[in-house]
């Protein structure tokens, strides 16, 4: 049995299809991601699968539990982290963490195992405000308060928005921890570079799922070589590639630029002999395997 | 612009520039210089003192000691005329929801003295780049994220400001629309606007001529990303960030 399952969810907001058609499978112990930019959807599923919300259509269970008939004994089993900070912001690091523990009808104690790694690096801060906590910190206690009651399911969204790269990686390394103890967790991101974290992903863009799979099969699945460019003007050779009949897509990518031709063999030889057209300087080509960036690039162009 | 330097001329120059609440000093003696049309990218772990030096180069906020220029202006002494130079978006605040695109316009453009008539022919000129033609007069909620977001550069470019200040101006954007957005960027840059960027996404830090990053309050490296690749021997900018930042001591926002 899967631990999550949806099946052709339907959510409209007026006019907007905020989830259009959404099904996927989560297998138990998994770390599931939810891959898009705001406003893909990715709120509104997490709010149907935590019982907050109505989907108009389709149908979807955690743990074998209906969302709409058996929303109290999912509540009890589900950590849900919001994107938005939600704790009590007037209440201490710890009075938070207790009064969710309380709620749950458990106790700090009982399950403090299972927080110890995360809680020992807010500890020194237990008598402070959780409103005057830093980006960091509170959303260590949020992950914290949502795992107090020892849930089966974790769902978070995104937990890492607009956090530096380092505690980036910091919260990366707690998820890693947090599966190897079994717990299913499905996150979201708008963050590429976050997606090959996961066991699996689904990239999601205006409400409908684009691709789902491994990482590794979604980069192995870019249909045609991809290459590199980059010169000392880097900017004047976009617009050269650009405007050249033979590309077929070029944008930037950190240092370089990358670019399909409309060729499906082409080489690295016949990029150079694009790009070299106008003799630019410090001209550099190398074919370079695909990122889940350039996977979400060449789904939303097909699209 | 200011005075003396020959050539290159600058467009923010700070100078031990420090900002202290109480015993914290959030900026910490930073120095650095910004040329016209320059992109520079001004990174920082959470809590390094970004946005606190961001406001005093917006002049909004005084600085407790040290010097500093905008567009050659003294943010101790002419705050105002700061404001009239610079441009500012976020992704937080940029536009209001309930006003339509053109009303946007019009409002911002008012607000920064721009005249009638030009502010017509500007915005009839604006929608037509940006392709929005049918959508001029729809409410700027109605808006997917990425519009709204290259809709609130232009707006925050529209009065042709020297130096325009974006913080965070991706952050959540689709990655297609996140590039179509950095190529308002070049533009404007290449018509001579300096723009100063802070973003989280590394990849984007690459886009920049120079990027600074502070920890702790201070800059603690300032080059062209290649040379920062080069000198701390990786080829990733999320790699000299990290390496940078996981020394910080502070945990603050």
């Amino acid at each position: 049995m899967s631990s999550v399952s949806v099946k052709n969810l339907v959510k409209t907001y007026g006019d907007v299809k905020a989830v259009n058609d959404i099904s996927f499978e989560v297998q138990k112990g998994e770390l599931f991601g939810l891959i898009g930019p705001d406003g893909a959807g990715k709120t509104s599923v997490f709010r149907i699968l935590t019982t907050l919300l109505l989907a108009d259509s389709g149908t979807a269970t955690v743990e074998g539990l209906d969302v709409v008939n058996d929303y109290r004994e999912i509540r009890n089993i589900v950590g849900y982290m919001p994107g938005r900070f939600s704790l009590y912001q007037d209440l201490t690091v710890e009075e938070n963490l207790r009064f969710f523990a309380t709620v749950f009808g458990t106790a700090i104690e009982e399950n403090y195992e299972l927080i110890r790694d995360i809680y020992e690096q807010i500890k020194p801060f237990s008598k402070r405000r959780a409103g005057k906590l830093s980006g960091g910190m509170k959303q260590k206690l949020a992950l914290c308060c949502a795992l107090i009651h020892k849930p089966v399911v974790l769902f978070l969204d995104e937990p890492t928005t607009g956090v530096d790269v380092v505690s980036r990686k910091e919260f990366w390394e707690m998820l890693g921890k947090l599966k190897k103890q079994g717990i299913t967790i499905v996150v979201s991101t708008p963050y590429m570079d976050e997606a090959t974290l996961c066991d699996r992903i689904a990239l999601i863009q205006n409400g409908r799922i684009m691709s789902i799979d491994t990482p590794d099969h979604i980069v192995q699945s870019f249909p045609k070589p991809l290459f590199a460019a980059k010169a000392d003007n880097i900017y004047s050779l976009l617009q050269d590639l650009r405007s050249d009949t033979g590309v077929e897509s070029c944008y930037p990518f950190g240092e370089y630029l990358h670019l399909t031709l409309k060729e499906d063999d082409a080489d690295a030889l016949s990029v150079m002999r694009i790009a070299g057209r106008n003799h630019p300087e410090g001209l550099e080509v190398k074919i370079v395997p695909p990122t889940i960036e350039d996977c979400f690039i060449q789904l939303m162009e097909k699209a | 612009m200011n005075t003396s330097i020959e050539n290159r001329k600058l467009s923010i120059v700070c100078k031990n520039l420090t900002k202290q609440f109480g015993d914290f000093r959030a900026v910490d003696g930073i120095s650095f210089e910004v040329e016209e049309g320059e992109i520079f990218g001004f990174l920082g772990a959470n809590g390094a003192g970004k946005t606190t030096a961001m406001r005093i180069l917006c002049g909004l906020s005084y600085p407790t000691s040290g010097e500093a220029t905008v567009a050659g202006f003294d943010v101790y002494r002419q705050q105002e005329k700061i404001k009239r130079n610079i441009g500012y978006m976020s992704q937080k605040f940029s536009l209001y929801d309930n006003l339509t695109i053109l009303e946007n316009i019009e409002f911002y453009g008012g607000v920064y003295g721009v005249s009638r008539p030009e502010i017509r022919s500007r915005s009839n000129e604006l929608i037509t780049t940006l392709g929005l033609e049918k959508e001029a007069k729809k409410l700027v909620g109605e808006l997917p994220l990425g519009w709204k977001q290259k809709l609130a550069f232009s707006v925050a470019i529209f009065h042709r400001p020297k130096i325009v200040f974006l913080d965070e101006p991706t952050g959540g954007v689709d990655p297609v629309t996140r590039r179509q957005f950095w190529d308002m960027i070049y533009e404007a840059s290449a018509n001579g606007i300096t723009v100063f960027v802070t973003t989280h996404y590394m990849d984007e830090a690459e886009y920049c001529n120079r990027i600074s990053v502070m920890v702790d309050g201070r800059v603690e490296a300032l080059d062209t990303p290649a040379r920062l690749k080069q000198r701390f021997h990786t080829d990733t900018m999320d790699e000299v960030f990290y390496q940078l930042a996981r020394g910080a001591k502070r945990q603050s926002d």
